[in-house]
């Protein structure tokens, strides 16, 4: 087996790991870097992030207020001294992006502009029109290319983590364009993986989204915590899922239901004048405005598509010129996937699954608890995003988690002696089984076992859940697990290139993260953020549920949950409340 | 849901462990309306032939993943509609003039190559810190290079360009473009570095005006028109070496 030997190794070449790479070139210089990613970097899903990065630099804003945005957004399951570095650290790093040539949108002035988004007391969402993430990831990839201590090894599929003496010592992945499997030894690694949406089938992200890293970590030991927060973004188109920023209604989009009513007052998000006004309305948080749907859609005021029913959101009030200017790909994209166009007739939308909250385990500095192990973005679990993420914090926490988790996997390999010897058998070991898959007769197509895991999660896992129905989904994900173990009938039995053999060794972590999320959601006995019960268990529990969910591997049986308190420095939890509600509150 | 329907989707096939040469294979595919290329052949692994293989990832035209000939026209099969073809058969092929890997699967490492030769990044007059605060750039001098800068490095312009067909040392559209996008940039300071692949006989010169990338730029990114720039720089940088031999300032 080919053997690659670098101090540090980074998983995935989105956001995080492209930050976290630069950071150990530029801030360790002398250690070598391998980017393993299972596409090559600029096709990455932070590629489709739309609306933008939050950063305080608005004179009316501070580092308190998104501080605050951030915690009771997350319905204060937030790790509060994390929060409070983030939000210090994230201008620096908005800045940082500009002078490495991100075409911010700015101000007549040059200055940067900034707009609000959901949730926001004050404008701090910085934006490239409407393509942020696509800006923010060629930035981030073109900056990278000045460094030669980072190795590319572009379409490489991770498989496993190696663990020898209680450390992480290795990477095993697969060559993609061979199928040849290859031993990334290393002194620690960063795994920036991003999400797992596509663990639901109604989703905004890109195929990739597929839960792999986070399988990985799990799979070694080290907890998945609060998986059961999964965010459905208000505006996706039914169907196709693809996204409608909430950018949209930070430039004043509104939403309407069938009979044109804004029906976001009748959910705690009015009244509805002043407008626009912060924190109300269609400026309310993800979780709220998606929840707020399903309870229209359940009262018949919904419109019929032929993808499922739907609201409008209507843009044409704000005239061409803005709507070209400000949301240019959104234009292009109902137009081309929804046959609307957005400057004469409203968009249909629905919620779509579009952010995973939980993840990998980790502290401020990216640190798992498996030694030589750290995380950063969607994959991880640094605290910041509690029950609920705020919109526009996701690329920021890239860009900040990924250079501290990058900072310290340098530290890490600077104070770690070489591996241990017994690597290699370990990976010829897992090579062996995942190479087995190819001869294996009979069995389930992959396309079979997806689609079922797709029907268990929206049936038992959706927006609003209940408890037997959640226990229903955690004995069918059990059951699929099993079917999985029994075989999986691959057409495709060559090396070279084998999508179908990668999409099953993918489908293997994903039904794993898919369980990890059913059980902590069926323990959490209450509604919090993007976790809501009509079960009897409606309201918030601080007393008994102010706390993590962490969901320890047991292999091939169902996990087992453990809760962990949550860090709270100076926001006692109280009444989380939207629109004018809010203002009398505050 | 739209009317469902019968098209005929002919794709090439390439195993590079069994097959001497390519060959085509066609497969019967229902439709609705909405459908995409992209969703055809998804159709066709998940259903009837798990071995097809392509790339795909974002299917909302970011991503630049997914470029393939369809009926011998370069396009992005997230964005291409199966509706617009029918009731004729499609012929899918990988993108044009690069060496194939596998079926529909190409191998990008030779633009790879190229994107990393034009120095892509901000080379500042003097190394600034976050401390130093953000550049001010007005949304005019913005405007300079963002069309440039919106390239997803999809490949259809390679694909469409005869002169990268004749000799692939040629820097290529995207490449050029991406050039273009750091030179017109106002934060940048780099563009001597540049010019050495600009002038190159493989740079801008190779290029012969045809404009077929422009045409299939999914992006509207008109690296003709970058090619057009670089060579007026190019010029100027050629006249300027007999005017000053010891360079502009330095």
């Amino acid at each position: 087996m080919q053997v690659i030997q670098s101090d540090v190794v980074i998983i995935g070449g989105g956001g995080a790991g492209l930050r976290a790479a630069i950071a150990v070139a530029q801030e360790a210089p002398g250690l070598s870097v391998a980017l393993v990613s299972k596409v090559v970097p600029m096709r990455s899903h932070t590629v489709a992030a739309e609306g933008g990065s939050a950063g305080v630099i608005h004179p009316d804003d501070s580092l308190d207020k998104h501080f605050d945005d951030t915690v009771s957004g997350g319905d204060w399951l937030c790790e509060q001294d994390v929060v409070d570095y983030f939000v210090g650290q994230c201008t620096r790093e908005m800045i940082q992006l500009e002078q490495w040539g991100c075409p911010w949108s700015r101000r007549d002035d040059g200055s940067i502009n900034v707009r609000f988004f959901g949730g926001m007391k004050s404008p701090r969402t910085w934006f490239a029109a409407d393509k942020t993430g696509f800006h923010i990831l060629h930035t981030l990839f073109q900056t990278s290319l000045q460094f030669p201590a980072i190795r590319r090894h572009d379409e490489f599929f991770c498989t496993d983590l190696l663990v020898e003496d209680g450390r992480l010592q290795g990477v095993l992945a697969l060559c993609i364009a061979t199928g040849e499997p290859v031993l990334f030894q290393c002194k620690a690694a960063v795994l920036a993986t991003g999400g797992a949406s596509r663990v639901f089938g109604q989703n905004t992200n890109a195929g990739i989204v597929t839960g792999e890293g986070m399988g990985m970590a799990y799979a070694q030991g080290v907890p998945l915590r609060d998986m059961e927060f999964v965010q459905w973004h208000p505006t996706a188109l039914p169907g196709s899922g693809i996204l409608m920023t909430e950018g949209c209604r930070g430039e004043g989009g509104i939403l309407l239901n069938k009979d044109d009513h804004r029906y976001l007052q009748d959910y705690g998000l009015g009244p509805l004048d002043p407008w626009p006004r912060p924190r109300a309305m269609e400026l309310g948080p993800r979780d709220r405005l998606s929840q707020a749907f399903w309870h229209e859609d359940q009262a018949g005021r919904t419109l019929q598509t032929p993808h499922g029913t739907a609201v409008h959101l209507d843009l044409r009030h704000l005239g061409e010129k803005k709507i070209m200017e400000r949301l240019p790909m959104i234009c292009e994209l109902a137009r081309t996937f929804a046959a609307v166009d957005p400057v004469t007739a409203p968009i249909p939308v629905r919620p779509a699954v579009h952010y995973t909250m939980g993840g990998v385990l980790c502290d401020v500095h990216g640190a798992t608890p498996l030694p030589g192990l750290y995380a950063a973005g969607e994959c991880s679990s640094v605290g910041i995003h509690g029950a609920n993420r705020l919109g526009s914090n996701s690329l920021a926490e890239l860009l900040v988690f990924g250079r501290a988790a990058g900072l310290s996997a340098a530290r890490h390999a600077r104070e770690t002696h070489a591996a241990s010897a017994a690597l290699q058998a370990q990976a010829e070991s897992r090579a062996a089984v995942h190479l087995d898959m190819l001869r294996r007769e009979g069995g389930t197509r992959v396309a079979r076992l997806r689609q079922r895991l797709h029907e268990i999660m929206e049936a038992g896992v959706g927006i609003v859940r209940e408890g037997p129905r959640m226990a229903r989904a955690c004995e069918q994900l059990a059951e699929l697990r099993e079917q999985f173990r029994a075989g999986v009938a691959l057409d495709d039995r060559s090396r070279a290139f084998n999508t179908e053999w990668l999409t099953a060794i993918e489908l293997s972590h994903t039904l794993q993260v898919a369980e990890a999320m059913a059980h902590a959601a069926l323990l959490r006995q209450e509604s919090r953020g993007a976790h809501m019960r009509i079960d009897g268990f409606e309201a918030r529990d601080d007393e008994r549920f102010l706390c993590h969910s962490l969901i320890h591997s047991q292999g091939d049986a169902p996990p087992r949950v453990t809760h962990s308190p949550v860090t709270i420095t100076r926001s006692q939890p109280r009444a989380r409340v939207y629109g004018g509600a809010a203002q009398n509150q505050s | 849901m739209s009317q469902t329907r019968t098209i005929m989707i002919e794709c090439l096939r390439y195993d590079p462990e069994q097959d001497q040469a390519p060959h085509y294979r066609t497969y019967e595919v229902p439709f609705t309306d909405e459908m995409s290329v992209l969703e055809g052949l998804q159709y066709i692994k998940d259903h009837l032939d798990g071995s097809l293989t392509f790339r795909w990832s974002c299917r909302m035209a970011i991503c630049g993943s997914c470029g393939c000939m369809v009926n011998h026209q370069p396009i992005l099969s997230c964005q291409s509609f199966l509706r617009d073809y029918y009731p004729a058969r499609i012929r899918v092929e990988p993108l044009e003039h690069f060496p194939i890997v596998k079926d529909l699967v190409i191998d990008q490492s030779d633009f790879l190559g190229k994107l990393e030769s034009v120095t892509p990044y901000l080379v500042p007059a003097q190394p600034l810190t976050p401390e130093d605060g953000p550049n001010l750039q007005t949304p005019r001098q913005i405007e300079d290079y963002l069309g440039y800068a919106q390239c997803i490095n999809c490949l259809l312009c390679y694909a469409a360009c005869p002169q990268y067909g004749l000799n692939n040392e040629f820097t290529g559209p995207a490449a050029l473009a991406l050039l273009a996008r750091y030179n017109a940039d106002s934060r940048d300071a780099g563009q001597k570095t540049r010019m050495e692949v600009v002038n190159a006989e493989e740079g801008v010169w190779g290029c012969t005006l045809v404009g077929l990338c422009s045409e299939v730029c999914p992006k509207h990114v008109d690296p003709a028109r970058a090619i057009n720039r670089n060579k007026i720089n190019s010029t100027q940088d050629y006249f300027l070496r007999f005017l000053a031999p010891f360079g502009r300032g330095s």
